[in-house]
C-alpha cells in the first residue's frame, strides 16, 4: 500500500489541514491567489509578453499600420545589415552615446559620492537636492532646456563671451558638438548611480583603511588598491544599469533635435531613428526588426558583462 | 626589537566628552601590557592613540622617547590587529601579508622572504593563496598576526583579537599569543574586556574605567592587593563577594568591623572614619563551607544554589542578614540547595574598602 504524501497547511486556527486532492479543489483553493494576481497577469500578458511577441512577428513582415501585415521573411533583417546608412549612422551615434556618457556619469558619480562619504554636514539634504537631476533628467522640460543653454545665443555662450571673451558655436545645430550636449545632459543626471556608490562605500568596513593606515597606504593607493576593488560589486551593477539605459535614450535626442536627429544625423540615436520608422515612416515591420537588434545587442552586451565579471568582479563571499 | 611607550597626561575628548581623563603610563621595552576594563571604558580608543589612528587631543604620547602625537601611524613603527581582522577580502593571503611591505617598496624578494618567514611562524604557508573567505575564524586571525609581523615593527597592539573565536579556539590562541611575545620580544599592547586573558598574558596589566586608570600592575598583585573595590571585583572569577561592613562603635582601637551581626577582629586597626559605610570583600576561593574554632567567619548561609564543573564548584548562597555570597570549592561536593552552610576565611585573604571604594 502506498501511502499519498500530505501537505499540511497552518488553519487560522493553527490546525493542520490536508491539502485537497484533485484539480478542481486545489483551483478553488487557489482562486482567491489568482484573483489578486489577475492585474499583474492582465499587464504581463496583455501589455508586455503579447506586444514583444508580437514585434517579433511583426519583424518579418511588411507592415505600415493601415494594410493588414504581409509575411516578409528575414527581408527587414537583411536591409538592415546591407542596404541601411542611417541604421549604420545611428549604431555609431549611439555606441559613441554610450562609450562617452556611461563612463563619464559613473566618475562623475564616483567621486560625488566619495565626497559626500566624508561625513559632510547636512548630507541629507546635498544629497537630495544632487539626486534631482535624475528625477528631471530625462524628462521633456529639462532637455527643452538644455536646448536653450546650448543654443548659440544660450546661456553657456553667454557666460563664455562674457568670462573669457571666447564667442562659441551653437553647441546643438553643429553636427561637431551636438552629440556632447546630449553626453553633458546625460552625465548630468549622475544622481542614480551616485545614490548606489554612496550605498557602496559605506559598506566598505573603516578597519580595512585603518589597517590599509597603518600599512602606509596613502589616499591614492588606498583608493585605486582598496575602494575600487571593493566596490566593485556597485560600479558592476552600475555599468549594466547604465549602459542599458544608454543603448535606450531617446527623450533628450528627441526634443534637442526636435525629433530629426540632426544636424547631418549626428543626435541619430538608435532609438530615434527607430521611431522615425515606426510612427514617421509608418514601417512597422521594419521597426521590429530594429527594436530585435536593440534587444539582442543589450542582450549580448550583459552576457558579456556577466562573463567578464569573474574576472573582475570581488564579492565578499 | 622592542620599544618603550610613554603616555603623559593623555587625553581624548570628542565634543563635549571626555572619553581618556588624563592617563600617564610608562610601558617597558619588551612588556606584554593589558589594558581591561568593561565596554565603555576608553580602552580600545586609548590603544588607537598609541596607533595613531585617534587624534590625541591633550598630553604626549612617546615612543622610544621620541614624541609621537604628530608622527602618522605608519611612521610609529607599530603594527595592529585588529578585533574583525580586517584582512582585505579582495587579496589573497600572500597579497595580504605583503601589501605594507609592497607600499613601503620592499624588492619582491625580500617581501617573498618575510612572508615566508611570518607564514612559517604561524603555520600558514599552506593557505597563502586562499581568500581570507575562505579561512576559517582561527586562520583570519593568524593572517592578521602574520601582517603585523611581516612589518617588523618596533610594538605590536592587539584591539580584542579573540572576541570573534570560539571559547577553544581561544584559549588555544591565547597560548600561541604568549609564545609568540616570547619569540619576538616585542613590546606588546594587549586590549581586553576578559581579565582571564589578562590574568593569562600580561607582564602588566592596566585596569581602566570611564577613561580612567584604576590601577597598574603585575597580574597577581592586582589580585593580591586590588587598590579599590572595582579592580577588586574586576579582577579574579567568580568575582570577589562585597558584603556591607561597619566599625564597632565600642571598640576604641578601630580593629573590629561588624558585618551584620558578625563581629570580626582584623590584625590592624582600618584607616576610617567613624560611621563610614564600608564594605567587607573575600574572594569566592577564599570562602569555606567549614567552621574552626578561633577563625572568622559570616556566620551561617543557606545554599541557594549548586554549580558543578567537575573539578570545582561554585555554591551560591545567602548569608543570615541575606546578602549573597559565593563559594569556590576545590573538588566536587554533595551540598545541595535549602543546606545550611557556615561561611568562614583567614583574616590574611579579607578587604575592606572606604565609602570612596578605595581600599584601607
Amino acid at each position: 500500500m502506498s501511502v499519498q504524501p500530505t501537505t499540511w497547511v497552518e488553519g487560522p486556527a493553527h490546525r493542520p489541514v490536508a491539502r485537497p486532492k484533485g484539480l478542481r479543489l486545489a483551483w478553488g483553493r487557489n482562486a482567491p491567489a489568482y484573483l489578486f494576481l489577475t492585474p499583474w497577469l492582465i499587464g504581463f500578458f496583455g501589455l508586455t509578453l503579447g506586444p514583444a511577441l508580437a514585434s517579433l512577428y511583426l519583424s518579418f513582415t511588411d507592415y505600415d499600420l493601415i494594410q493588414a501585415p504581409h509575411w516578409a521573411g528575414a527581408a527587414n533583417y537583411v536591409r538592415i545589415a546591407t542596404a541601411d546608412p542611417k541604421f549604420v549612422a545611428a549604431m555609431k551615434v549611439t555606441f559613441l552615446y554610450v562609450a562617452l556618457s556611461v563612463p563619464l556619469k559613473l566618475i562623475f558619480a564616483l567621486a560625488i559620492a566619495m565626497m559626500f562619504n566624508r561625513g559632510i554636514r547636512g548630507l541629507p539634504i546635498y544629497r537630495a537636492i544632487f539626486y534631482l537631476p535624475s528625477l528631471l533628467g530625462a524628462s521633456v522640460a529639462i532637455s527643452v532646456l538644455w536646448r536653450q543653454l546650448f543654443a548659440s545665443d544660450g546661456l553657456i555662450n553667454l557666460v563664455l563671451w562674457q568670462l573669457f571673451g571666447i564667442e562659441g558655436p551653437s553647441w546643438i545645430s553643429n553636427p561637431n558638438y551636438s552629440i556632447y550636449t546630449l553626453v553633458i545632459l546625460s552625465v548630468w543626471q549622475f544622481g542614480s548611480p551616485m545614490i548606489i556608490f554612496l550605498a557602496g562605500l559605506r559598506q566598505v568596513p573603516t578597519d580595512i583603511y585603518e589597517a590599509a593606515n597603518l600599512d602606509g597606504a596613502g589616499p591614492v593607493r588606498q583608493f585605486f588598491r582598496i575602494t575600487l576593488p571593493l566596490l566593485t560589486p556597485v560600479i558592476f551593477f552600475n555599468v549594466v544599469i547604465q549602459t542599458i539605459d544608454a543603448f535606450k535614450a531617446f527623450t533628450p535626442a528627441f526634443v534637442i533635435s526636435s525629433g530629426t536627429g540632426g544636424p547631418i544625423n549626428s543626435t541619430l540615436f538608435y532609438t530615434l531613428y527607430l521611431y522615425q520608422e515606426a510612427f514617421s515612416f509608418l514601417r512597422m515591420g521594419y521597426a521590429s526588426a530594429l527594436a530585435w537588434i536593440l534587444v539582442v545587442m543589450i542582450a549580448t552586451f550583459t552576457a558579456i558583462s556577466f562573463l567578464s565579471a569573474r574576472y573582475w568582479v570581488h564579492y565578499d563571499d | 626589537m622592542s620599544t618603550s611607550i610613554e603616555l603623559r597626561r593623555i587625553e581624548k575628548r570628542f565634543g563635549s566628552f571626555t572619553a581618556i581623563h588624563g592617563i600617564d603610563l610608562s610601558i617597558a621595552p619588551g612588556e606584554f601590557t593589558v589594558f581591561v576594563g568593561p565596554s565603555g571604558c576608553g580602552k580600545s580608543t586609548l590603544l588607537r592613540m598609541i596607533a595613531g589612528l585617534e587624534e590625541i587631543t591633550g598630553g604626549e604620547l612617546l615612543i622610544a622617547g621620541e614624541p609621537m602625537n604628530d608622527v602618522p601611524a605608519s611612521k610609529r613603527g607599530i603594527a595592529m590587529v585588529f578585533q574583525s581582522y580586517a584582512l582585505y577580502p579582495h587579496m589573497s593571503v600572500y597579497k595580504n601579508l605583503a601589501f605594507g611591505l609592497e607600499t613601503a617598496g620592499f624588492k619582491k624578494d625580500a617581501i617573498a622572504e618575510r612572508v615566508k618567514h611570518a607564514a612559517d611562524i604561524l603555520q600558514i604557508g599552506p593557505l597563502l593563496d586562499r581568500k581570507p573567505k575562505a579561512l576559517s575564524g582561527g586562520q583570519r586571525q593568524r593572517v592578521a598576526i602574520g601582517r603585523a609581523i611581516v612589518r617588523e615593527p618596533k610594538i605590536f597592539l592587539f584591539d580584542e583579537p579573540l572576541s570573534n573565536l570560539d571559547a577553544e579556539l581561544r584559549v588555544q590562541m591565547r597560548v600561541e599569543l604568549a609564545k609568540l611575545h616570547q619569540t619576538l620580544g616585542n613590546t606588546m599592547i594587549y586590549v581586553t574586556h576578559d581579565q582571564v586573558e589578562a590574568m593569562t598574558m600580561a607582564d602588566k596589566i592596566v585596569v581602566l574605567r570611564e577613561g580612567r586608570i584604576m590601577q597598574v600592575g603585575r597580574p597577581l598583585d592586582l589580585y593580591n592587593q586590588p587598590a579599590n573595590r572595582f579592580v577588586a571585583g574586576f579582577i579574579g572569577s567568580p568575582k570577589m563577594n562585597f558584603l556591607p561592613a561597619r566599625l564597632a562603635e565600642n571598640d576604641q582601637s578601630g580593629r573590629t568591623i561588624l558585618l551584620g551581626s558578625q563581629a570580626i577582629r582584623l590584625d590592624q586597626p582600618v584607616g576610617a572614619r567613624r560611621n563610614e559605610p564600608l564594605t567587607f570583600g573575600i574572594r569566592p576561593e577564599h570562602l569555606q563551607a567549614s567552621a574552626a574554632e578561633g577563625r572568622p567567619g559570616l556566620g551561617a548561609a543557606r545554599v541557594q544554589l549548586v554549580e558543578h564543573l567537575g573539578g570545582s564548584a561554585v555554591i551560591y548562597a545567602d548569608t543570615a542578614e541575606g546578602e549573597p555570597a559565593t563559594l569556590l570549592m576545590e573538588g566536587q561536593t554533595g551540598l545541595r540547595s535549602g543546606e545550611t552552610i557556615p561561611l568562614a576565611f583567614d583574616l590574611k585573604d579579607a578587604h575592606i574598602f572606604g565609602e570612596d571604594g578605595r581600599r584601607i
